[in-house]
């Protein structure tokens, strides 16, 4: 259909048909305000506020609703359509308790910023004002009714964007106000998208309420250090402090979303068992100690076992940059002259990239979830595990009607908007896949995200799977945590170095290296792989980067006190291969970044093996590993890149018996997740996959 | 039953039956014409019914006077979806008490006129969606069905005519926008009552997101006799486009106050002087409320005007639904106006903001005018914050707290200076708040 | 929770009457007839409601507090429902439900201490013609007087 041609305040518009007025406007720029309307949610027409006079019809019209037409008059800022917003701000601040001097959403409030620009110098309401007391639903979500405007964003993104749908209305009228699903408290995702969507201080966190001035705080866009799926979040920071976290602005892969982790999963970096010293063994016991003493101590210990040809391993991280896991490998690879390097696999993403050995195209981006016209989810409880990729899913199905298919062990956020979902028991995925063959066949074309179930030969054949159906096919292989793809990528692999390369002389493996009775040294670079596995060698020297005093670290010899994610620079890449930028937002007394401490090992030990700054690594990376040579302003910008990684086989068995998901919920997050205040403190925690429907 | 003394000046077509013996029972019903348009309508195909709907100049009675056969005419017949209709009894708009007497006295008039219109637009399944507070209607007219149903009124192959058709009552709980139909239809589907947005209209996307014809009580109880006796008797009984006669509930400071069917255009002087008595002790006619709290109020001078649709849009009012509603000269109009703007607060759903807010700041404010509160800056402001809900808000409901307020407070401007220097009430009868 | 046999048998018809799938239909009227049986509107009666039409607390809770003829607090045996809307109202409506006030001893939406009765001011009952009105749980009262309702109210106390 063609465009339809309108003009509004005399400027000529033109829209495709079915375009609302208000999204016409902003097109040439011209912003009509509103409370209510948002983005991607439905209309509700309740605010009033974005009320503009169209030639012919008696009455002002709402922008919200109404679409397009061809010659159609639009007057946005008319004296009789500024009377109207000037009436509806007098209307909403009556019973408004005007209490901005002490609330969380003054100077980034739209009531304000709409009073501002439309309201009256004084108030001619004289009345006394309706009160409700404050309300806490849950450690994260406090509501003070009072403030509240009823836009309705909260009830609408809970139940559209999170498939929750844990907020309502109660009573009527004036009286009228949000209400939780369980009476007096929240039984949900604990999200905070409602607090974060709330255009006023009616819906405020936990973590941050009463805590500070918005513009106290230096907002810090990074990566969400949690799970893999990447979202941007905007840490707010201030004297060296996390106070908020979200994504407010909307850029990054993720917009707005973010779950509880990417919101207020922060805390860990201020636990008080975190580690700020770096410890050394003395008579048996962990000490703290200088830097000079720790690095020398290490530095020492790994020369004289390299000296008499002793043996190294190494475990890297699924949380630490790519510039830290490839300075890592070629650490172990040329420092210390080992291939005995590995970590704690979470998919099976080698075999993947082997299966797809020369297609281009083949593997999804997170956009895709948001536009392929269908999906096929295998072996994961989406909502639970990769919140965001079932963001986009149920995005893609209420905005595009998009066809979500579901083969699972149990029942999931995504059957309900699935055409059809198929109860499978662990390990007969693949045969219910086929199943599903001929309405497949019919998609024009599909989506597959799947998990730890399918793994080894299981993806060879779910690749001939989506070859035989005769459509594009695009896959994601999901994987735990926030840089577990980019320590695929990068070669913590004893048999592949960065790109997939194979190595010659292949080394140990993850579980080869922890039953090695012979072990000399063990470095574990932010990893716990002593959490469930005994490590074999009892001479072994441990090293052992780490934020906490985990079960590994309390084996060490050596404990170096390490950044976190929120203290660094460097990138990660995400479950679908975007490459994006972390941006150090503080600094943590008496810890280092990862790349920093192997770097000064290496100093300590005489060896060069390059820079250590995390752009000249970055600068390797792209010229030296197959796939990262990506566009460098979009990564410096904030945006994502995706990776092309290798087209071509991948030789090396990918070991499918190593590949193993945490399982992490919603409301755990690993090792890191224990020293989260506010996962452990909701009521939901731990919570567990396929628990299906919340009450 | 419920019922007053007819009037001599009475024209009864919907009402003919009241004060017949046993007029709800389906043998009154029979022996007095009832079914014949039944067996005629489905003898006529579904478009000769809608246009015979529509010469008839039937309007809506619910209170918009929509023409009902253009309303009939918007259900796509081709839709696949089943197709529903819901008659609105949730009569509720101050001033009206005429659905009650119909339901209770001839429920099967309206059952027939149900009937009829399933038939014209294709459906089979019709909701009376009755207000909470009539309890006793909704045991009537569950009476009324059970008995169509036991004769073969209702149900699988009516009276051999091949037609299926289905009547449920449905109780509502205690809410004024359910009468406004969108709302009505949330609220039949287990929700709160909150208007939806239109388009699409209930004809297109109803209840239960189906095809969905709704009409008021009154206007299906109409349909039989225009039916049965032709559209252009019905239409010739009132003026042009405003075919056939309404129930107009006579109440307040009359000597006869009662509910009367009276032609559409009749005379506003003579409903009160002549059908209504005249006024109670011989006191001074002040106002009129035309047709429900919703409508502009006329003062005395303005009542000289027949009561049809157009010509209370000419003067600024509403036909409405019905409810006139008449005021003497003791009548304080500050009181009156803050018990309509006190009715509309409670009532407002609370969805948008300019009637949640505007109703409830202006409750409060005309109550502490009419305590003795107010200053003279109030009057002027009691204008304009009505006029700044008045087409501004979701649905008609801020439009119906603002136009009766404004006209109050600018026809009666000097009751509001009455109150003024921390007077309270000048009006003797005014009571003491005691009631938030 | 379990209702009488003959509440049960309305709610199995009440049920049936709506589309298929559509259950969620009923759960306005379900909670008032369940009212009237139970006295208030309790959480476990939400959660009973929410169960028999299938949809969650909150859609239940979102519904109870619209419409005013549900209530949370519980009632009064004999709830008496005073109409001071416009026709009432200038027919002494007002004055009426002052008087009410006073007989009972309670103010609107209150419930005596032996929780015989309850009160409340309450909108246009459609008893226009026949003004003021009131009604008591169900039952309309047409033309009262103070001194009719002192006598409707001692005729219950009485009866109770």
């Amino acid at each position: 259909m063609s465009d339809i041609n309108l003009t509004i305040d005399g400027q000529a518009v033109k829209a495709a048909p079915g375009t609302l007025v208000i999204n016409a406007a902003k097109q040439v720029g011209i912003e009509i305000p509103s409370f209510c309307y948002y983005d991607g949610l439905q209309s509700v027409a309740a605010c009033r506020m974005c009320l503009v006079e169209i030639e012919k019809t008696p009455k002002l019209q709402v922008a919200c609703t109404t679409p397009v037409a061809e010659g159609m008059v639009v007057r946005t800022e008319s004296p009789t359509v500024r009377e109207a917003r000037k009436g509806t701000i007098e209307f909403l601040l009556t019973n408004h308790p005007l209490d901005c001097p002490v609330c969380d959403k003054g100077g980034e409030c739209e009531l304000q910023d709409m009073t501002f620009r439309y309201g009256a110098g004084e108030s001619r309401f004289v009345e006394q004002k309706l009160h409700v007391d404050e309300q806490q639903w849950s450690p994260v979500v406090f509501f003070d009714a009072p403030r509240c405007i009823l836009c309705y964003r909260c009830v609408r993104v809970c139940d559209e964007g999170m498939g929750v749908n844990a907020l309502g209305v109660i009573n009527r009228g004036a009286h009228a106000e949000i209400a939780p699903n369980h009476f007096d408290h929240l039984e949900c995702d604990e999200c905070g998208m409602c607090i974060d969507i709330c255009p006023v201080g009616a819906l405020t966190s936990g973590m941050y309420r009463y805590k500070t001035r918005p513009w106290e705080m230096h907002h810090v866009g990074t990566i969400c250090t949690h799970c893999s799926n990447g979202c941007k979040t905007t840490l707010g920071v201030r004297n060296n402090q996390i106070i908020r976290g979200n994504n407010r602005d909307q850029s990054g892969i993720n917009g707005e979303f973010l779950c509880i982790k990417g919101r207020y999963a922060f805390d860990f970096v201020h636990s008080p068992e975190r580690l700020q010293s770096p410890m050394l063994r003395k008579n048996g016991a962990l000490e703290p100690v200088s830097w000079a003493e720790a690095l020398s101590a290490v530095a020492q210990k790994l020369k004289e076992v390299k000296a008499r040809g002793g043996k190294f391993a190494v475990i890297g991280s699924n949380h630490t940059t790519n510039e830290e896991n490839y300075y890592l490998q070629k650490f172990a690879r040329e420092a210390l002259g080992t291939a005995s390097i590995d970590h704690h696999r979470t998919g099976d993403v080698p075999t993947l990239l082997d299966a797809l050995s020369g297609k281009t195209g083949a593997l999804a981006t997170t956009d895709d979830l948001y536009n392929r016209k269908a999906i096929l989810v295998i072996g994961s409880d989406l909502s639970q595990q990769h919140p965001f990729l079932a963001f986009q899913i149920r995005a893609n199905y209420r905005h595009h009607n998009a066809h979500i298919y579901t083969v699972t062990a149990g029942p999931v956020r995504e059957q309900k908007q699935a055409v059809r979902s198929i109860m499978t028991i662990p390990g007969q995925e693949l045969e219910d896949v086929e199943s599903l063959r001929d309405q497949l066949k019919a998609e024009p074309e599909l989506v597959i995200v799947f998990g730890d179930a399918i793994k080894g030969d299981g993806v060879h054949k779910l690749v001939a799977f989506g070859d035989s159906l005769g459509i594009p096919v695009k896959y994601v292989c999901l994987v735990d945590y926030s840089n577990s793809r980019g320590a695929s990528d990068m070669g913590l692999s004893p048999r592949l170095g960065p790109g997939y390369r194979p190595v010659s002389e292949p080394g140990l493996a993850y579980d080869e290296i922890l039953a090695a009775a012979d072990l000399d040294v063990f470095w574990v670079v932010g990893a716990n792989p002593l959490k469930q596995n005994a490590l074999a060698s009892e001479k072994a020297f441990v090293v052992v980067n780490e934020m906490f005093l985990t079960e590994t670290a309390l084996r060490a010899d050596v404990v170096f006190p390490a950044a976190s994610a929120y203290e660094k620079n460097g990138t990660v890449t995400n479950v679908c291969g975007e490459v994006q930028r972390l941006k150090a937002g503080l600094q943590v007394m008496g810890t280092k970044p990862d790349l920093e401490i192997i770097g000064l090992v290496s100093k300590e030990m005489g060896i060069n093996i390059g820079i250590w700054t995390h752009d000249k690594v970055f600068d390797e990376i792209r010229t030296s590993v197959h796939g990262y040579n990506i566009p460098l302003p979009i990564v410096a910008s904030g945006g994502a890149a995706q990776t092309t990684p290798v087209n071509g086989h991948v030789p090396a068995s990918s070991r499918p018996d190593l590949i193993q998901s945490s399982r992490d919920t919603l409301f755990t997050s690993g090792s890191l997740g224990r020293y989260s205040k506010t996962l452990s403190s909701v009521l939901e925690a731990p919570g567990g996959l396929y628990s299906g429907e919340r009450p | 039953m419920l019922y007053n003394d007819p009037h001599p000046l009475e024209v009864k077509i919907v009402t003919k039956r009241f004060g017949l013996p046993n007029s709800a029972s389906l043998d009154t019903y029979l022996a007095t014409d009832g079914f014949k348009a039944f067996f005629k309508a489905m003898e006529m195909t579904p478009e000769q019914i809608i246009e015979e709907v529509k010469l008839s100049a039937l309007r809506g009675r619910g209170g918009a006077g929509f023409p009902a056969g253009l309303k009939w005419s918007f259900v796509p017949r081709n839709s696949p979806l089943p197709k529903y209709v819901i008659i609105n009894a949730d009569e509720s708009e101050p001033g009206t008490c005429k659905d009650r007497l119909l339901m209770e006295n001839d429920p099967h008039q309206l059952l027939e006129g149900i009937l009829i219109a399933g038939r014209a637009i294709g459906a089979h399944k019709g909701y009376i969606y009755i207000r909470g507070e009539y309890r006793y209607l909704i045991e009537a007219m569950d009476r009324a069905i059970s008995e169509a149903y036991a004769r073969g009124y209702l149900g699988k192959n009516i009276q051999d005519t091949g037609f299926d058709f289905d009547i449920y009552t449905h109780s509502g709980a205690g809410a004024y926008e359910c009468g406004e139909e969108t709302a009505l239809l949330d609220s039949i589907e287990g929700k709160r009552g909150i208007p939806r947005m239109k388009p699409p209209f209930p004809a297109v996307v109803g209840a239960w997101q189906a095809p969905t014809l709704i009409n008021n009580v009154e206007t299906l109880s109409a349909v039989p006799a225009i039916i049965r006796d032709g559209a252009a008797a019905f239409a010739a009984l009132g003026p042009p486009k405003n075919g056939g006669t309404r129930m107009i509930c006579l109440s307040g400071h009359i000597n006869k106050p009662g509910v009367y069917e009276l032609p559409v255009g009749f005379n506003l002087l003579r409903m009160i002087y002549e059908v209504g008595g005249g006024m109670r002790n011989g006191k001074k006619l002040k106002a009129v409320v035309p047709g429900g709290s919703s409508c502009p109020l006329l003062k005395a001078e303005e009542c000289d005007i027949p009561m049809d649709f157009d010509t209370l849009a000419k003067v600024k009012s509403m036909l409405g639904s019905g409810g006139t509603v008449v005021l003497d000269e003791d009548t304080c109009m500050v009181r009156f106006a803050l018990r309509i703007m006190k009715f509309y607060a409670h009532e407002s759903c609370g969805w948008c903001i300019p009637c949640r807010e505007g109703t409830t700041w202006l409750k409060k404010m005309l109550q502490r005018f009419h305590d003795g509160g107010g200053q003279k800056s109030d009057i002027p402001l009691i204008g304009e914050l009505s006029k700044n809900m008045l087409g501004r808000t979701f649905c008609a409901l801020g439009d119906a707290a603002a136009m009766p307020t404004i006209s109050i407070v600018e026809k009666f401007p000097e009751d509001f200076e009455a109150h003024l220097n921390g007077r309270p009430c000048p009006y003797a009868h005014a009571a003491e708040p005691v009631f938030a | 929770m379990t209702f009488s046999p003959e509440l049960e048998a309305r709610f199995a018809k009440m049920l049936e009457s709506y589309p298929p799938g559509r259950t969620r239909s009923a759960v306005v009227p379900m909670l008032l007839y369940a009212q009237d049986e139970v006295g208030h509107i309790s959480h476990e009666l939400i959660e009973e409601v929410a169960r028999r039409c299938k949809v969650t607390p909150l859609q239940v809770d979102e519904v109870v507090g619209y419409y005013s003829m549900l209530h949370k607090k519980p009632q009064g045996k004999v709830h008496v429902q005073v109409c001071t809307n416009i026709s009432c109202l200038i027919d002494g409506g007002e004055e009426l439900f002052q008087h009410a006030s006073k007989t009972l001893g309670i103010g609107n939406k209150e419930t005596t201490p032996d929780g015989q009765f309850s009160l409340e001011e309450v909108e246009c009952i459609g008893a226009c013609s026949w003004a003021p009105a009131i009604q008591m749980n169900y039952d309309f009262h047409h033309h009262v007087t103070p001194e009719k309702l002192d006598k409707l109210i001692d005729e219950l106390r009485r009866k109770q």
